[in-house]
């Protein structure tokens, strides 16, 4: 039993009566809850009632949008490593959660996410605001359940916080009714240790380890891949200790990003459609390739059928549903990635592979010269992507949290900020969700305050989610934002350039004026379109003491490279 | 190689688990072809038998989806070869056509069916088998005037020995090095 915190100096006793919505507040306060970024409505009003005793307890943030909200719970999961909470209500509110659940689940970020449901007398009759949210939810959740009576709100928020955690983590649900809200019960909270038929991670099979061990050190050419996993699972150090160790180059994938040191000299860059050259080639020499901790998405095999294929493959992935999925593993290890790699650290032997090392630098150096150089040092007129990704990076050296959204600025971003510490990226991956930038900044603010965090987007995902500018405002979260603006969905231009022969189908935006926006939020903002201006709107955005604003107008129809074309082969990424 | 397969999945017994473990087999595009639901030898523990015309690699994804949600317990699939499955069939025909000379009660012992209601007008035919045998006396019925037909989902055990409460324990082995 676990210290509950009530009220002002009041001592909360066991099994004390109270009603579902406040077990709702107590049951999150024991899960050590601080943080729950939600919006009303009639189905959650009980809970947002008992919220009202609680306020110096529990921090709500008032969203603008339930889907923010969500978002907001995904950036601050994704910081901290716990687990993000939102509430919504029934109907219109549950379903506004749906993208950001979709979006957690695939890219393994733990939430709990309360809705309010209608009475259960109701459930079923089309009552207002009635939606099949467990239903609708089923398959963008790692569980869900609806709970329809009081007494059974704090097990199904133990299990539900259980759930969302351990494991591969994912976004849970649970629907309560407004009886269940109201009615009493004798509130005891145990934390859940164990569900039956959930077996979050099973034991380390050390002979598979040591298999993979011997196909390490018998490698000439070994390649490792660095996935979300590494983050999940704290491995960051051990992953260093493996590859130095062995001497092994690696590379990461977008959601890998920041698991390892940006300038390490065994990184050879990001994977994938838009990520550097020489890991993409290099994937496809490699006489081993070790992937920890990441689940083979299409974005960065290509095509499967000419990927790695003279490779032995070891997947360290703690879902076993992952091993074989798209790439077929010669050794699976199914194992949390840290458990597994301090095994694995014991059974390499300290080796040496510069000559492989080096292989990949020529590859860059060629990715210097044909794409880097012009990103970073452009001589045209307008300014790039890249330049103003470098500059922000330059000024927060390494220390800053970067939050992109989708698009364009997104591969760019990921390709060029320079990180030093663990999950300090925060990015919509798998589900590619246009407008989750602005409020999962919001929500990585709130779940670490400390570090200055920097929120990158483009003009058209900035629109989808804005309102959320007034959430930023009233809790005077220090959230940077970077608005590049090409006035295109300029990676959907990207590909009708190159693929659809420019036919500019819808892509091309008539914009809002994003200063006088946020402004009128009372963000204060300013806007740059020279090339000479950026340093000092740089400067301005960081060292502003709370939320700012920057416009930066990038060229309209630059293209995002190099590139793996969709359904090409990893090695015939083009680098114009 | 297109086959089918027998799917047997062991789970607890809530509300809407049927329907998170048929979104894993709509969203791959798999047809179930038949579907039983019952309570396992194991109080508590449901038995789900799917069957499925499909790939032998695509199945083998499927069953990991499906042991992956939370309230799943085991998930396997098998060959038919690794089974021995029933279905049931019942079949009502008209007494009219019974009385047409041709010999009903040949049939009825030929197919080991049994009869289980004669009323005024209709008969109720019972038998159990395999798919083959049932279509087969549908077939043999249809000239006497079958009135419906329905067959049941494929009940199956398997003839490899381990058995569940085994693959129980060795959950609870690898859940008690989490605690």
């Amino acid at each position: 039993m676990q210290t509950l915190t009530k009220p002002v100096g009041l001592e909360l006793e066991q099994a004390q009566m109270m009603t579902g919505a406040e077990a709702v507040i107590q049951s999150l306060l024991a899960e050590g809850v601080d943080t729950v970024f939600g919006y009303p409505g009639g189905a959650i009003m009980p809970v947002y009632d008992a919220l009202y005793d609680y306020q110096h307890f529990l921090n709500h943030v008032l969203v603008r949008h339930e889907q923010g909200g969500i978002h907001a719970a995904q950036g601050y999961a994704r910081v901290s490593g716990k687990v993000g909470v939102c509430f919504a209500t029934s109907g219109p509110g549950a379903t506004n959660l749906i993208t950001g659940l979709a979006d957690a689940m695939i890219d393994s970020n733990p939430l709990v996410c309360i809705t309010g449901q209608v009475a259960s007398h109701l459930l079923g009759t089309d009552a207002f605001q009635e939606t099949d949210v467990v239903g609708v939810s089923m398959p963008v959740t790692k569980w869900n359940c609806q709970v329809t009576k009081a007494e059974d709100i704090p097990a199904a928020i133990a299990k539900a916080f259980f759930i969302a955690r351990s494991g591969r983590p994912g976004p849970v649900l649970i629907d309560i009714t407004k009886d269940a809200q109201f009615g009493k019960l004798a509130f005891h909270y145990e934390p859940c240790q164990l569900v039956r038929s959930y077996v979050p991670k099973v034991k380390l099979d050390l002979e598979q380890v040591q298999r993979a061990a011997e196909l390490i050190n018998n490698a000439k050419k070994p390649f490792l891949l660095v996935g979300q996993g590494v983050i999940i699972s704290q491995a960051e150090r051990e992953l260093l200790q493996l590859v130095e160790k062995a001497g092994i180059p690696f590379a990461w994938t977008l959601m890998g990003l920041s698991a390892v040191p940006t300038d390490h000299e065994l990184g050879m860059g990001m994977l994938g459609m838009h990520g550097n050259y020489a890991p993409n080639v290099k994937t496809n020499e490699c006489d081993i390739l070790i992937a920890v901790g990441m689940r083979f998405d299409d974005r960065v095999t290509g095509d499967v059928s000419k990927y790695a294929k003279q490779a032995k493959v070891i997947h360290i992935e703690i879902d076993p549903a992952e091993i074989d999925k798209n790439i077929k593993a010669d050794v699976p290890v199914v194992a949390d990635a840290k458990e597994a790699l301090q095994a694995l650290v014991e059974m390499v032997h300290p080796n040496d592979h510069s000559a492989w090392v080096n292989e990949f630098h020529e590859k860059r150096a060629i990715e210097v010269e044909k794409v880097i150089t012009q990103d970073l040092f452009p001589q045209k007129e307008g300014l790039t992507m890249g330049e103003v990704i470098r500059r922000v990076s330059d000024h927060l050296n390494g220390d800053g949290i970067l939050v992109t959204d989708v698009g364009q600025h997104q591969m760019v971003a990921s390709r060029y900020f320079q990180f030093k510490k663990s999950r300090s990226n925060v990015t919509s991956g798998g589900l590619g969700t246009m407008g989750f930038a602005l409020p999962a900044a919001l929500g990585a603010k709130l779940g670490s305050p400390d570090r200055e965090v920097v929120a990158v987007i483009g003009d058209g995902g900035f629109q989808m989610t804005l309102q959320e500018l007034a959430t930023i405002f009233q809790t005077q979260a220090a959230v940077k934002i970077i608005i590049l603006n090409n006035n295109f969905l300029g990676m959907v231009r990207q590909w009708q350039q190159l693929f659809f022969e420019k036919r500019y189908s819808f892509t091309e935006m008539t914009n809002p004026d994003f200063i006088k926006i946020s402004e009128a939020y009372g963000i204060p903002a300013t806007k740059v379109t020279l090339r000479e201006d950026l340093d000092k709107g740089v400067e301005a955005l960081l060292s502003s003491d709370g939320p700012f604003l920057l416009e930066v107008v990038v060229e309209k129809e630059d293209n995002v490279f190099p590139m793996v074309p969709s359904g090409a082969s990893v090695s015939d990424i083009r680098l114009e | 190689m297109i086959r089918k397969y027998t799917i047997s999945i062991f789970t607890e017994n809530f509300i809407g688990l049927l329907n998170r473990i048929t979104i894993i087999f709509t969203r791959r595009h798999i047809n179930i072809e038949s579907l039983t639901v019952s309570e396992s030898e194991v109080k508590g523990v449901h038995r789900y038998t799917f069957v499925v015309k499909s790939e032998e690699e695509k199945v083998k994804k499927l069953v990991k989806q499906i042991e992956k949600l939370v309230d799943v317990l085991k998930a396997f699939y098998y060959t038919n070869e690794e089974t021995v499955f029933q279905e049931i069939a019942l079949y009502k025909v008209s007494t009219a056509g019974l009385k047409e000379g041709r010999n009903f009660e040949r049939l009825i012992r030929e197919h080991h069916a049994r009869m289980l209601t004669v009323e005024a007008e209709f008969v109720v035919i019972e038998k159990t088998g395999h798919k083959e045998e049932t279509q087969e006396l549908l077939r043999q019925l249809q000239p006497f005037g079958v009135l419906e037909f329905a067959r049941s989902g494929r009940v199956a055990v398997t003839k490899p020995m381990k058995r569940l409460s085994s693959y129980l324990k060795e959950m609870e082995e690898d859940q008690l090095q989490l605690t």
